[in-house]
């Protein structure tokens, strides 16, 4: 009686695993049509086929590169693109690479989950000479040819450009005097580390007072929680910087939950990355006062690289996406950093509208 | 004062974890003297203290709820973090109407509600079997949950976080029209006092006491323990639901990855900081809500005294370690001994429990 319990036990457990493995790779009805497709061909015919491992679909921003993939990688453009959703788990994406290599894909463009630990599955890539392009984040590798090409976001950039304009917008204003709140990205990730470290050079520059520095983790909800904190230490914030738009939001709910006023003419300026279109809609009333872009499109970077590789060129071995400055209204026109004059843009309807994500 | 009253005190179950509560709060005194001041500012209340209570509210309902399973069955759920993302999800998608930003209401609250809750007691429903009916370890078959919970969260809202940008549906996480007080806190002890009134004025308390210390002898005595052991689980699941979206109104949306993330454990150590054996068995539910308040308490010093992000995990490792060595049985008994010897004569009666 007891055996047939367990036994029965056992078999529920399996099936709910199997409906969760499923339940992964199942939301994307791309991915499940093209793996039986994509079996036979691939290598021989005009069609280029290109495996695609992304981390998952937790943010607005992850959702827009996904797209950006899909749509560079069109049937129509002449490619056949294998999704794998990996649920933001390295040994999710592992398997999904070696499916790939499995099913002899011509290329494999890899948006990593962890920094670390994956020497032996591109190693194993390498030997069935696939090429390997990473996507977004930087990936911890003893041996540099282990992948072709990286492309992605300078962060350090994104938070120098958010320095130089914040300089440049107190100066235009007449501000004396910068107080600022950091609300730090989750720690150790390389948006994190670039923007906190541009952050933490234009501070020691410019003699800023940084008031208090703790992280939201990326998230709304600890965005709101730690910027009520800071609040209640510090009366004198004017500026906070926030290292992406779901942090902002929340820092903006708990600004106002304490009945002060965000905004060129309130009491404080809110800084923000990524530039989803929430994100900008609120720069757009002010709210956000500058919000620096982080371009989630690689697509169309990666398609440039796949073309010279098929012309037996070699491309560079980091290529960084263009990415924007979005303030409201028109008080700095453009930053230099590093001699390099980089454009501010007004927000606008149609700078909104334009946008994917 | 009296040296008997004071043993008495000290030897009351809820002494411990009142001390490491006070003890935590207190050390805040030193360090940022305006913790405890509360002000009224923009017609609301103000002050480290409300910020305690208020952002402890989720966690003082999964508690109650961690509590229940404990007791009966001597295992934890470690669903109930993605049970709140499930929850989460089902309310914001029916509010939506499978919109991902919406300024209207497509349903009403209260049918969203409801559903959300009952989307959590159902995935509840789903760990009592496996643990009641086929007694499967309760870490185990939680796990299912645990690991898929996010999965279906995200499959509910297509991947994407839904928000909705309506005032009545922020009642929940914010303020009720002009009152001073977060709705948070006003919901976090109608749950304990509820839950509380169920299990005095009814038998269930002592039924899943007597379970959860020995469940064949329950059953010789006439108590469905399988019933019981089920029931809890139900409980838990509609609480995970509840404190899913109070967590989901704070911000108006329903982040499938965020929402609740690694609260279970923080549930967990809330039932064994109130001085819960985490075996099963007696328990107080007093202690746990206190364990509740003792861990955000504990989060909010941090923030107030300015650690730095990347040292925070430790310093909260190290209360932590001193808080659960305080409460362990070995440590009163030392202390115990330690008393006896002093006042040699009188025998020491204390020990664990």
């Amino acid at each position: 009686m007891k055996k047939k319990f367990l036994a029965k036990a056992l078999s529920v457990m399996m099936a709910a695993a199997l409906l969760t493995g499923c339940g992964g790779g199942g939301g994307d009805k791309q991915s499940s049509d093209s793996n039986v497709s994509s079996n036979g061909g691939g290598s021989g015919s005009d069609i280029i086929t290109v495996g695609f491992s992304q981390v998952g679909a937790e943010s607005d921003w992850r959702t827009a590169n996904s797209e950006s993939m899909k749509s560079t990688f069109s049937e129509s453009n002449g490619y056949k693109l294998i999704f794998d959703d990996a649920q933001q788990k390295q040994e999710n994406q592992i398997t999904a690479i070696r499916n790939f290599i499995q099913q002899e894909v011509d290329y494999i463009v890899l948006a990593p989950a962890t920094e670390s630990g994956w020497d032996s599955v591109l190693q194993e890539a390498k030997d069935a000479d696939i090429p390997v392009i990473i996507v977004d984040r930087m990936i911890n590798i003893s041996d540099d040819s282990l992948y072709t090409a990286w492309v992605g976001s300078n962060f350090k950039l994104e938070g120098q450009k958010a320095c130089e304009w914040l300089k440049a917008y107190a100066e235009a204003k007449g501000i004396k005097e910068l107080n600022i709140a950091n609300i730090q990205g989750t720690i150790g990730s390389s948006a994190q580390i670039g923007r906190t470290e541009a952050l933490n050079e234009a501070v020691e520059a410019n003699g800023w007072n940084l008031l208090a520095q703790q992280t939201g983790e990326f998230t709304q909800a600890k965005g709101q929680e730690v910027m009520e904190s800071m609040l209640k230490q510090h009366d004198n914030i004017n500026v906070v910087y926030c290292e992406n738009d779901n942090e902002a939001f929340g820092a903006i709910d708990a600004i106002e939950a304490a009945g002060k006023k965000v905004g060129p003419d309130g009491d404080i300026l809110v800084m923000s990355f990524d530039t989803t279109k929430a994100g900008i809609t609120d720069t757009q009333s002010g709210k956000i006062i500058l919000n620096t872009e982080c371009n989630p499109l690689h697509g169309p970077r990666v398609e440039e690289i796949i073309k010279k590789l098929e012309n037996n060129e070699t491309p560079a071995k980091q290529a960084y996406v263009d990415e924007g400055i979005f303030a409201y209204g028109t008080d700095v026109t453009n930053v230099n950093i590093d001699g390099t004059d980089y454009p501010v843009t007004e927000v606008t309807d149609d700078v909104i509208s334009g946008r994917a994500y | 004062m009296n040296k008997d009253t004071f043993k008495n005190i000290t030897s009351k179950r809820l002494f411990m974890p009142i001390m490491c509560l006070v003890i935590v709060l207190l050390a805040n005194v030193i360090k940022t003297p305006d913790f405890f001041k509360i002000t009224l500012e923009n017609g609301v209340l103000s002050g480290y203290i409300i910020i305690v209570i208020n952002r402890a509210s989720e966690l003082v309902i999964l508690a109650i709820g961690m509590t229940l399973v404990t007791a009966a069955s001597g295992g934890q759920d470690i669903s109930v973090g993605a049970v709140m993302a499930v929850a989460a999800a089902v309310c914001c998608q029916i509010l939506s109407g499978g919109e991902v930003s919406v300024d209207s209401l497509a349903s009403p609250l209260i049918i969203a509600i409801i559903a959300a809750i009952l989307a959590a007691a159902l995935c509840g429903a789903f760990n009592g079997f496996l643990v009641a009916r086929l007694g499967i370890q309760p870490m185990v078959a939680t796990l299912i949950l645990f690991t898929a919970g996010r999965g279906i969260a995200q499959l509910i809202t297509k991947g994407q976080i839904t928000y909705i940008r309506v005032d009545s549906y922020k009642t929940f996480g914010g303020y009720i029209g002009k009152c001073p007080i977060p709705t948070p806190i006003f919901l976090a002890i109608i749950v304990i006092i509820i839950v509380q009134l169920v299990l005095k004025k009814t038998a269930l308390g002592l039924y899943i006491e007597s379970v959860g210390i020995n469940g064949t002898a329950s059953r010789l005595v006439g108590l469905n323990s399988t019933l019981i052991k089920f029931l809890t689980y139900v409980i838990c699941g509609a609480m995970a639901g509840i404190a899913g979206v109070i967590a989901s109104s704070r911000i108006y949306s329903a982040d499938a990855n965020n929402i609740g993330l690694n609260l279970e454990m923080d549930a967990i150590l809330a039932v064994a900081l109130g001085g819960n054996a985490l075996g099963g068995g007696r328990f107080s539910l007093m202690g746990s809500v206190i364990g509740a308040y003792t861990i955000q308490a504990l989060t909010t010093t941090l923030y107030a005294m300015n650690v730095k992000a990347d040292q925070l995990p430790v310093y909260k490792a190290v209360v932590v370690i001193i808080i659960v060595i305080l409460q362990s049985p070995v440590f009163k008994k030392m202390l115990a001994n330690q008393k006896a010897k002093k006042t040699s004569g009188t025998t020491a009666t204390e020990g664990g429990k």
